[in-house]
């Protein structure tokens, strides 16, 4: 019986303050992202002969995103019936773009007009096993370039 | 630490390469401690992100990325070429941060 209450506990207080964190962190996503919109990220390793006199460095941004307990609980019953785990898909997709977006402000703040060649790197701290930690890592990197004329500045000021 | 520059492409934008000196590597193992992984047991239960984790990664790589430079500059390099970062679970609990890419002279 007691069993069955700190079940419901948890499982409540996961859903409660679980989609509250994830409305809250996809709301300052959307807003962060409009912002840093003017700071193009581009997929090509080639540069364009135009960016003659510039300086690079790489950049990178990462974050690590914890499951909450009712997603653990609806995953794993997903588990069972198959089909898409949408608990799961939030929650990458948030690491996923608030890791570009550290990137991105990585790069801002060293003055970075483009950056070129993102690459997105994803780990599982671990897989999810008994009493461990359900957690996923997203490390985004690139090549940011800057420009060695002081005219020319970055299109988004930090 | 003396200049260098490192890009994740072939070319470093601006400048010739003018000599290959082949690949250098730095890596570290780090396993996160008791406290952190007690909060984020916490966590896990609330969901959000894990700030002590995030942190600990990103030191790590630093550490790592440093290797790199030690490695390069000690061969006389001045930049490094096409890194590629790497994460891999070693054992419960540890994970290993390997960063890799190819030491050159540009002008």
């Amino acid at each position: 019986m007691i069993d069955l209450i700190i079940f419901l506990v948890l499982l409540s207080l996961g859903y409660f303050f679980g989609s509250w964190n994830e409305k809250r962190h996809f709301k300052s996503i959307r807003e962060r992202e409009s912002k840093f919109r003017p700071l193009k990220v581009i997929g090509s390793r080639r540069v364009p002969e135009k960016y003659t006199e510039v300086e690079s460095t790489v950049v990178g941004g990462s974050v690590v995103i914890s499951i909450d307990y009712f997603k653990m609980i609806s995953a794993s019953l997903r588990n069972f019936f198959g089909g898409r785990v949408s608990a799961y898909e939030t929650l990458v997709e948030r690491a996923r773009r608030e890791a570009i977006l550290r990137m991105k402000e990585d790069a801002a703040s060293w003055g970075a007009q483009v950056i070129f060649n993102q690459r997105i790197e994803t780990a599982s701290i671990s897989k999810g096993a008994k009493g461990q930690i359900g957690a996923v890592e997203v490390y985004a990197y690139g090549t940011a370039l800057r420009s060695t004329k002081s005219s020319v500045a970055s299109p988004v000021a930090v | 630490m003396a200049e260098l520059i490192v890009t994740n492409i072939e070319t470093v934008p601006g400048k010739r390469i003018v000599k290959h000196l082949g690949m250098v590597s730095g890596n570290t193992v780090r396993s996160k401690h008791a406290g952190r992984d007690i909060m984020a047991g916490f966590k896990n239960v609330f969901g959000g992100e894990l700030k002590g984790y995030t942190e600990l990664l990103n030191e790590s790589r630093e550490e790592a990325t440093d290797r790199m430079r030690q490695q390069a500059l000690a061969i006389g390099a001045n930049a490094v070429v096409n890194v590629r970062y790497s994460t891999s679970s070693v054992a419960a609990g540890a994970s290993e941060l390997f960063i890799y890419g190819t030491a050159v002279v540009v002008e």
